[in-house]
């Protein structure tokens, strides 16, 4: 932060006293940033598995326009502070070629010595994707491209906002419909639009012309929502006039939420099934973390308890005890996972913050360990684990709510039962109390909350809805292994809150869909999975560290209507607010 | 009558000893002051009767009852609230929000309660939130009560903390430092809102201040800590007259230039 106080002062005295300098000390700096960035693509293996992908088929794969991208965002970073067009195409280009240059190295090098030694993506592959098939011969192309799209990215960021909004949003919409193409094209075809989905679509990317019909929807629907200024008019509407659009909106997306397994067909009905669990936990987790503030890392442990007691009740396997319906076992795993909260809860909760993850991250490994263990071998099967536990509802085999798409409506029901409970008890006593805790423990406790009770309500509430979570877990599986029981699972809840926006029902369905939903799609890709996870996390702490959709600020003072008479007589009247305010 | 008795009460930090073998009496209805110099042990003392520390040796009696021994809430419970001397406002909660957990121990709903949501539920939320809108009145907050805590101006947030301390219905009140970083017409006019506290409400106040002003105009008597230790006690002519608390502030010899710097 103060380096770009710092740069921005600089910039400020630099601009009265000579306007037209290039800082080319930051030029080379971008440039070689971009550099590193660049080669690190290329090293760890993402351009070349990209490059299996088209984007546009016959035109540009995905492993191109990441390729392209990390050669023009340099550009237009570098341009960002210039005033006039020509600096801005010097110091883009500039930055644009020295980040192709460092490329160009690459491929030189990588003809002389094999790199693939240290470097095992350093391949054939990867020059080819880099000089266009050409090899080394080919390797002035990357500084080329460089220079070409440094100098086009910096010149389209000096373009007036009313033709670059719609041109790069045009792009973008380009590149994330031809990322989801096989998303999008599976309810075309099972809506029986095959041929507008053959015209829009390949298999796995856009067609040209459906790269064109995207590009151009856009661009005309931007400049269209310009022309007309939606935004200006929707915010010019009167609070009652929204909140009457809002509910045709609400139906709409509820509409769609509920038609979306039939549409998606049984791949996709599968991972939001997922995502619908997930969001479900998550909601859970949300009391805990999003409300109370406690940071617990050990909710798998519930939700494995959920899951065997589920599975024991209901197996009609060899570990099976009472062959009971989903239904009848599903309070019992609640009620056991809020006990082992309680259990687990009651020594811990005094601990604080950080030390409370620390703790409670080891409960998930103390149960995954006892449930693969030879001494309850007999109980749980131990590593064979529990299988053939029922689905909750029997359906024919033939129909789509035998399998996932039963789970996807049972996950989101139950989701919005606990965010219902949250939201109930996030504008009552206790919900206040909890957000008191988040906030300053100390003062809370002063203010005459009791710490332990209400912190280990939120504990047991938290558990018994990850026991939920797991009991669905293992009737969409069918099973219940110790392998299943993974710390990814308390670490992905935790981060879907975190992300979302601590507190928030949106937010937190929105981070699910984030973290879970999109790695689902990009199985192919699943070795790099992690790692943006990791760049999402970082850039979400650095930029928006209050999550997606921050928890909003409940009216209360001003529903009493003549309060809000009786304000306006207040500011006017001296007496009441004196010369305090 | 005493409302706050304490007694021989010593508080050590390690080797360092903050309040030292101290004796303290507040009389019910009454506006007293702790002054001291810097350092002198006005907040670890402070501290102790609200339960924020353990004490080392002593008893802290209030309105008949020991409470030192006891959990912070269960001496909130008793009547006794108190604000910080850095302002520790539930800063992502609203003004309103701040008071309602002040009430926290005076509504009754339950967890169920609240997600069945009872008829009884609904009456006390709506009961507290009468309450509190009054008590942002009271506070001179009125219309503010939606606005994050953290974006109050600072005046405000120094009487919202006031307003959340009086929400849980003390009958002893602790304020620390009220009027720091406040201008002299802000300063008058919380001195004026303190004395309305005891002569409407009748809430003892105690009170530790730097504002020599204050003090003086407010408080019935005065007790002077210096090294964790009583130096003095007594009105505010007392006081003021009193050498060794002038020697206190300004140390040896600084008495003489001054003559009565303290008022």
């Amino acid at each position: 932060m103060t380096t770009e106080a710092v740069a921005a002062a600089q910039l400020d005295t630099e601009m009265q006293e000579a306007p037209a300098v290039i800082a080319w000390r930051d030029v080379i700096r971008i440039g070689l940033i971009g550099g590193a960035v660049a080669l690190y693509l290329c090293l760890v293996g993402i351009i070349p598995v990209f490059h299996e992908r088209q984007l546009i088929a016959g035109v540009i794969t995905l492993g191109q326009a990441v390729l392209f991208g990390s050669l023009a965002i340099p550009g237009a970073v570098a341009a960002r502070k210039t005033t006039s067009l020509r600096d801005a195409l010097l110091a883009g280009g500039a930055a644009g070629l020295i980040t192709g240059l460092v490329l160009t190295l690459l491929v030189v090098l990588g003809s002389v010595i094999d790199l693939r030694a240290m470097f095992l993506n350093a391949s054939p592959e990867l020059y080819s994707v880099l000089t266009f098939g050409m090899g080394v011969a080919g390797a002035w192309i990357p500084a080329v491209e460089g220079l070409l799209l440094g100098a086009g990215a910096a010149a389209v960021g000096k373009l007036p906002d009313r033709i670059r909004s719609p041109l790069v949003r045009g792009i973008i919409a380009v590149v994330v419909v031809g990322l989801f193409a096989g998303l999008l094209r599976a309810p075309l075809l099972s809506a029986g639009l095959v041929d507008l989905a053959r015209l829009l679509f390949t298999s796995d990317g856009l067609t040209v012309i459906g790269a064109i019909l995207v590009f151009a929807v856009v661009v005309i629907g931007r400049i269209a929502r310009q022309r007309i200024g939606v935004a200006a008019r929707i915010a010019a509407l009167e609070d009652e006039q929204r909140a009457q659009l809002r509910i045709p909106a609400l139906v709409g997306l509820i509409a769609i939420i509920v038609i979306l397994p039939l549409l998606l067909g049984p791949f996709f009905a599968q991972v939001i099934a997922l995502v619908a669990l997930y969001i479900l936990m998550a909601f859970g987790l949300n009391i805990t973390l999003g409300l109370a503030g406690l940071l617990d890392l050990g909710f798998v442990a519930f939700f494995a308890v959920g899951a065997y007691t589920v599975g024991l009740f209901t197996s009609t396997a060899e570990y099976g005890l009472l062959d009971w319906p989903f239904w009848a076992a599903l309070p019992f795993a609640m009620l056991f996972a809020a006990i082992f909260g309680a259990i687990l809860g009651l020594p811990i909760l005094s601990i604080r913050g950080d030390y409370l993850a620390i703790a409670t991250l080891g409960f998930g490994e103390i149960i995954a360990i006892l449930a693969g263990s030879n001494l309850l071998l007999p109980l749980l099967g131990g590593p064979r684990g529990i299988v053939n536990i029922p689905k909750p509802l029997d359906f024919p085999s033939t129909s789509f709510l035998s399998g996932p798409g039963q789970i996807y409506y049972i996950a989101l029901v139950f989701a919005a039962i606990v965010a219902f409970i949250a939201w109930r008890l996030r504008n009552g006593r206790i919900g206040r109390a909890w957000i008191a805790i988040r906030e300053d423990e100390d003062v809370a406790e002063a203010s005459g909350v009791n710490l332990i009770q209400t912190k280990l309500l939120a504990y047991i509430l938290g558990a018994a809805f990850a026991g939920l979570g797991g009991a669905v877990f293992a009737s969409l599986v069918g099973s219940i292994f110790p392998s299943s029981i993974d710390l990814f699972v308390s670490i992905n809840v935790a981060a879907i809150v975190i992300v979302g926006g601590m507190g928030s029902i949106p937010g937190v369905a929105l981070g699910a869909l984030f973290l879970i939903g999109i790695p689902e799609l990009f199985r192919e890709f699943s070795e790099f999975r992690f790692l943006f996870y990791g760049v999402a996390l970082i850039g979400m702490m650095l930029y928006r560290p209050e999550g997606i959709w921050p928890s909003g600020i409940a009216r209360r003072e001003l529903h009493v209507e003549d309060e809000s008479q009786v304000i306006l007589a207040g500011d006017t009247t001296p007496v009441t607010r004196g010369t305090m305010s | 009558m005493s409302i706050l008795v304490a007694r021989k009460v010593t508080k050590r930090f390690g080797g360092l000893v903050a309040v030292n073998d101290l004796d303290f009496d507040v009389d019910q209805g009454a506006i007293v002051s702790v002054i001291g110099p810097n350092g002198a042990g006005k907040t670890t003392f402070f501290n102790c009767i609200a339960g924020f520390y353990d004490i080392t040796s002593g008893e802290i009696e209030f309105d008949g009852q020991l409470i030192h021994k006891l959990r912070r809430d269960q001496i909130a419970h008793l009547g006794v609230s108190r604000t910080y001397q850095n302002i520790r406002l539930f800063a992502n909660m609203t003004a309103i929000e701040n008071i309602l957990v002040g009430q926290h121990h005076h509504l009754q709903s339950t967890w169920i309660g609240t997600v069945l949501g009872l008829k009884s539920v609904k009456a006390d939320e709506n009961r507290a939130h009468d309450e509190a809108r009054r008590l942002l009145r009271f506070v001179g907050l009125r219309g503010k009560g939606d606005m994050l805590a953290s974006k109050l101006p600072y005046g405000d947030q120094r009487r919202l903390e006031i307003g959340r301390a009086l929400a849980n219905k003390p009958r002893l009140l602790l304020l620390d430092e009220p009027t720091a970083g406040m201008n002299p017409a802000e300063t008058a006019q919380l001195t004026e809102f303190i004395r309305n506290l005891r002569d409407e409400l009748g809430i003892t106040v105690l009170l530790i201040e730097h504002e020599m002003r204050v003090v003086m105009g407010i408080s019935e008597r005065i007790t002077v800590l210096d090294y964790g230790e009583k130096i003095a006690e007594g009105t505010p002519a007392e006081i003021q007259a009193n050498p060794r608390v002038i020697e206190a502030y300004l140390g040896r010899g600084g008495a003489a230039d001054l003559g009565i710097a303290t008022a």
